[in-house]
């Protein structure tokens, strides 16, 4: 059994619901105990830090304070909770007037961080590095035969601290392939979602998820797996309004990495926050319950030329294209 | 000596020195996401910047429309703390009164939010973002709104954490003692 802090993040509480509630059933068959850290607080996104940033930092370190003593890491499936937690770690440990700052204002709480005890790492990278793909594979019941998958990492799950590579990270496209799914090159795999820009410029905003989405399309993928709540909700929630803005029918489901695993692990839809996505995977969950013969996946053709590196659709190209789709 | 102070402002920040080694090389707004939106690309902000042209700088629209990925930072071979930065030039504009409501209303609900509850409730804050600075908008969004409420993903009201008086004395005390970090 290892155990690890939890931090759940806000996102996961309610938005992301599906990916909390997929990562405690994943965890629980690898044998990982998540101890929440108790009275947790938000980690301020990426907001926090464009205001103010003493304060942004105390927000985070008054988390970090409050994991249990016995504990040297905390898990957050979140990625901006992740890096926010990790860069606090590392500037405090790298900068002592800014951890003295940071103790002063934890003082007025009652509380202390000494920089490098906790050390914070996302939860693919936890499912990744302390299991083999081996350890993995042996818990796969249900292989995910016939289900053609993109990856999708997003930024700061890669970067700029991530331990995978930086521009062509493979890590989950090992592991869905270890859950028997057929794995698709996504080149845009660690392009950026859009963050909170559906917030500030709508236009900008739907111009990067419609980029992402048409290029996943083209791959005629049956869903986009990602390991970042915020690059769900974009994908999967502002689809529709992609599809009105740019006159597009995209309908590509957009889960988390750990719904697949559980899946493949035997594990009940429902137990796995299926039903919360608003673009249904219940397609998705069809094919997965009736996996084509296996002679048929194995013989199946390469849909791409296979002559150079792959790369995504120009933009320009994915302008022009879309305008002509237009209603 | 204005100048001066200003590059120094921007420098401000862990790793902000390596400012000074851009060689202008355009690595970060060839990477940039969002760049096509931007006033001035990174290139160009960071020619200016050095160039001491404060008001251009602070006045323009590129670092409110940094989306935070990183992808310049890891990419510069100068290894300057670009996203970093921006985060830096968002509060130094904040702090000139050179916003919009619009731009910064987000991030500030947001951290009105968390300091009112300990925690987010990022949909109800984006509905009450729009709703404010894009009421036309806001229609457009209802069929999202409608399937987030369905689907059980969207919180009407936030947790508040049981350790707010803690909270609220730490982040008061990290405001008094402020600074340049």
């Amino acid at each position: 059994m290892r155990r690890y802090a939890y931090y759940p993040g806000c996102s996961l509480e309610r938005n992301a619901a599906a990916y909390d509630e997929s990562f405690r059933a994943v965890a629980e068959v690898l044998g990982i105990e998540l101890v929440e850290i108790p009275d947790w607080n938000c980690c301020g996104a990426t907001e926090y830090f464009s205001l103010d940033l003493l304060p942004a930092y105390a927000l985070v370190a008054r988390n970090l304070a409050l994991v249990p003593p016995d504990l040297k890491e905390v898990v957050a499936p979140c990625s901006a909770c992740y890096y926010n937690m990790l860069k606090t770690d590392k500037n405090m440990l790298a900068h002592p007037k800014l951890a003295a700052a940071v103790n002063e204002a934890l003082a007025a709480g009652k509380l202390h961080y000494d920089p490098g005890r906790v050390h914070s790492r996302h939860a693919l990278e936890v499912v990744v590095e302390d299991f083999s793909l081996e350890e993995i594979g042996a818990h796969v019941k249900a292989p995910l035969r016939g289900l053609r998958l993109a990856a999708y990492y997003g930024c700061v799950t890669v970067r700029p601290e991530g331990r995978d590579n930086f521009e062509y990270p493979s890590r989950m496209e090992r592991l869905l392939e270890t859950l028997g799914a057929e794995v698709v090159d996504y080149t845009l795999r660690a392009n950026c979602c859009g963050g909170h820009m559906t917030q500030l410029d709508a236009e900008t905003a739907y111009r990067m998820i419609h980029y992402l989405l048409y290029n996943a399309a083209k791959l005629e993928v049956d869903a986009l797996v990602t390991a970042c709540p915020m690059c769900q909700l974009n994908l999967d929630a502002y689809q529709g309004q992609v599809n009105s803005h740019f006159g597009t029918d995209f309908h590509i489901p957009v889960l988390y990495f750990t719904q697949m695993m559980g899946l493949a692990f035997g594990l009940e839809p429902e137990k796995l926050g299926f039903g919360q996505e608003i673009v249904s995977a219940e397609r998705v969950l069809e094919k997965f319950r009736n996996p084509p013969p296996e002679e048929e996946t194995a013989e199946r053709k390469p849909r791409r030329e296979r002559t150079g590196l792959p790369m995504p659709e120009p933009l320009a190209a994915v302008q022009r294209d879309s305008a002509s789709l237009r209603r | 000596m204005a100048e001066k102070s200003f590059l120094e402002e921007v420098m401000a920040i862990p790793g902000g020195e390596r400012l000074r080694a851009c060689i202008q090389c355009g690595s970060c707004g060839g990477s940039c996401p969002s760049g096509p939106a931007m006033d001035y690309t990174p290139r160009e902000i960071f020619a200016m910047i050095l160039a001491g042209m404060r008001e251009e700088v602070l006045k323009s629209n590129t670092f409110w429309f940094c989306v935070s990925c990183y992808y310049c930072t890891i990419r510069c071979p100068q290894e300057i703390p670009i996203t970093d930065i921006m985060y830096q030039l968002k509060r130094l504009a904040i702090q000139a009164g050179y916003y919009t409501a619009s731009i910064t209303g987000f991030s500030e609900t947001f951290v009105g939010q968390v300091e009112t509850y300990g925690r987010s409730f990022e949909l109800g804050l984006a509905t009450g973002h729009y709703l404010r600075h894009h009421p036309l908008q806001s229609i457009r969004m209802s069929p999202l709104m409608l399937g987030m409420v369905t689907r059980g993903r969207m919180s009407f009201t936030p947790k508040r954490i049981q350790g707010i008086r803690q909270l609220r004395a730490i982040l008061r005390r990290a405001k008094e003692l402020g600074g340049a970090w």
